[in-house]
């Protein structure tokens, strides 16, 4: 009876429900959906150095959206935890070639165990995934003034057109790092 | 901000979590599928997404609609005049991305899901945060 919460769902069931979130939030308090901002926010709230764009008040503007977050990290539980689905993602037979060729073998899971344990940090691709990764998300996400969730979902669902561009940039980014960088970094 | 206040986000933010996962959205996988234009799943979750969205908004704005506290609903325009800081910074943004497979969002529902590997990623793009305050005005915007 409960076998939907452990499998995965489609994506035309899931995409209307993440869209869902952004009338969700404004319903609830005016809120923008916007995920990134709550890195801006936990460096307001300790703020070494005082720098000018981390002092504000960060209580009164981030509050609900770390509350938010504290709520994904519960639903990344609830979802990949207690409901984890034990079967592999069922990907396309090509990208599977291209990831096996660029020499990951573990395909189970959410994330490969190759890049993705805390043995990987010891490797350099490894290192490089995990740090400069994480460090090009949260820089870029800023530069670009928001994120997947800021400026893919919020942004467009406004029809603004610097989302739109900075979309065009998360592409441009992404397809370079995909096609010419990662088979380097990986081997 | 009140208990049931908190209570409210925090519902909607497990939501989102348990979305993210049961779609596959948080897998490095499906991140490697997309940039690859393998499959449909990626492109069609956040193409809904964005219909939804799009409809809800101008819903709420056509109407005048206010939230729950009876506030009128107001979405701030981004400036679209900066397209330097949206290329330059989306692109950034894109590479790592494309590079850890996973954007915030994801970051935190997969550190929910177990992975506390992920903490190290998350403070890496908190120090990548930090370092674009530092740098703000020496960056070209």
């Amino acid at each position: 009876m409960f076998d939907f919460l452990y499998q995965p769902w489609p994506w035309y069931l899931a995409g209307p429900i993440i869209g869902l979130t952004v009338p969700l939030l404004l319903l609830a308090g005016g809120k923008m959906f916007g995920v990134s901002a709550n890195l801006r926010h936990a460096c307001a709230a300790c703020n070494f150095g005082n720098v000018e764009f981390f002092n504000y008040d960060w209580k009164s503007a981030g509050k609900w959206n770390l509350t938010f977050l504290v709520g994904s990290v519960l639903g990344g539980f609830l979802g990949g935890y207690v409901f984890a689905n034990p079967e592999p993602i069922q990907l396309a037979s090509s990208t599977i070639a291209d990831i096996q060729a660029m020499g990951i073998q573990d395909l189970n899971g959410l994330v490969p165990d190759d890049l993705f344990t805390w043995g990987a940090l010891g490797s350099g691709a490894g290192l490089i995934v995990l740090i400069v990764g994480g460090f090009l998300v949260g820089f870029g996400a800023r530069y670009a003034g928001g994120c997947t969730s800021g400026h893919a979902i919020s942004g467009l669902s406004d029809l603004q057109l610097a989302s739109l561009i900075a979309v065009i940039g998360f592409f441009i980014g992404g397809l370079i790092m995909t096609h010419f960088l990662y088979p380097i970094i990986l081997s | 901000m009140k208990f049931t206040e908190y209570l409210k986000y925090l519902v909607i933010g497990t939501l989102f979590g348990f979305i993210l996962v049961k779609s596959e959205v948080v897998s490095w996988f499906r991140i490697q599928e997309m940039f690859r234009f393998d499959s449909i799943h990626m492109y069609g979750i956040i193409g809904l997404a964005i219909i939804v969205g799009i409809i809800s908004v101008q819903i709420i704005k056509r109407k005048n609609m206010k939230d729950m506290h009876g506030n009128p609903i107001t979405i701030p325009p981004k400036d679209a005049s900066q397209v330097t800081r949206y290329i330059v910074g989306g692109s950034i943004f894109g590479f790592g991305w494309a590079l850890l497979g996973a954007c915030p969002g994801p970051m935190f529902a997969l550190l929910g899901s177990g992975l506390t590997i992920m903490l190290v990623p998350i403070a890496a793009a908190l120090v990548g945060t930090y370092t674009y305050g530092l740098l703000r005005d020496k960056l070209p915007h």
